[in-house]
């Protein structure tokens, strides 16, 4: 097995590893229960990772892209936007697939011994529902409501990360759970379950970061490649990936680089275009 | 599209550093750092 392909087989784990390790390295955090206060705070970290979980060293680019649309003072979030457009012409979606511990947690996750889910139209309609859910609880709802609809009503990164660590540490918030708690808890549970048997069912259908790098993937710099020239057009890349690509590359595509192994012509490879 | 496939990259590219000199000029970082350091009660679930 060539270096490269030893990258994409174990590479692609231990950066997914190595990245939610960073985002949350403030590990004292985990045991008083309280959150990292530094000045990195400022900086959005390219994958979804709840800037109130403990070890967070960075924030949150959904929670801080709905707090500043909430946010009346000011009418378009420079430094957030721009941040975000930074992170998806850089890597598009190599975001969801080597750098977001949401991500590695719902491939954790799929590796557990139940029936599953394979691809099919309905989930490739399923597909468009993320920027439904980008449209109106990223934007409509901090817009007209002046609050972060996705993270108060869906995340569920928020929840296992930040959620249930700092509420289970702190009395003061045991005391003040509840209604909402109790959706957010469910709203993860039924996405672990889901997450077991469709693989990355909520990268694919709901995550609105997502769906922000999709309309980044066919321009982002970095990123994985077909050799027009080599490509015969013989669909055994899209067959075998799991996720709802068309086209290797396309806007649903994660470039975790597995199809490169189906390939028999070798025309997959991950290019840059500096 | 493929023939402005670099241009757009570097279009982009010099408007994301752009708007992220903006922000950080219009101290937005500071509106994200004061966010980011207080517990979001939304997203724990306490509302």
């Amino acid at each position: 097995m060539g270096m490269k392909d030893n990258f994409v087989k174990y590479g692609r784990r231990y950066t997914q590893l190595l990245s939610a390790v960073l985002y949350n390295c403030h590990f004292p955090g985990f045991v008083t229960g309280r959150i990292y206060k530094g000045e990195t705070k400022g900086i959005c970290v390219p994958g979804l990772n709840c800037y109130s979980c403990p070890g967070a060293v960075g924030a949150c680019p959904l929670g801080s892209l709905q707090g500043a649309i909430a946010n009346s003072a000011y009418k378009l979030p420079f430094y957030v936007v721009g941040t975000l457009m930074l992170f998806g012409i850089l890597l598009g979606r190599m975001i969801c697939g080597f750098l977001c511990p949401f991500g590695l947690i719902q491939e954790l996750l799929y590796k557990i011994p139940v029936p599953k889910m394979k691809k099919s139209k309905v989930t490739e309609v399923l597909s468009y529902l993320k920027y439904l859910i980008l449209a109106v609880f990223v934007v409509g709802i901090p817009l007209v409501k002046l609050m972060p609809g996705f993270c108060k009503y869906i995340c569920p990164a928020g929840t296992l990360l930040a959620g249930i660590p700092l509420v289970g540490t702190d009395p003061h918030l045991q005391a003040m759970v509840g209604a909402l708690f109790s959706w957010k808890v469910f709203v993860m549970a039924v996405c672990i379950i889901i997450c077991s048997v469709c693989f990355r069912a909520f990268c694919r259908f709901c995550c609105p970061l997502g769906a922000i790098y999709s309309f980044f993937n066919p321009i982002a710099f970095f990123g994985i490649r077909v050799n027009e020239e080599k490509c015969t057009g013989c669909n055994a890349c899209i067959r075998f990936c799991k996720m709802d690509t068309k086209k290797v590359g396309d806007r649903e595509c994660i470039h975790c680089g597995e199809c490169k192994k189906v390939c028999p012509e070798g025309a997959i490879g991950f290019r840059d275009y500096f | 599209m493929k023939k402005y496939r670099k241009s757009i990259q570097i279009a982009v590219l010099a408007m994301a550093v752009g708007m992220i000199a903006i922000g950080i000029r219009m101290e937005e970082f500071r509106d994200v750092l004061y966010k980011a350091v207080m517990i979001c009660m939304e997203c724990i679930g306490i509302g």
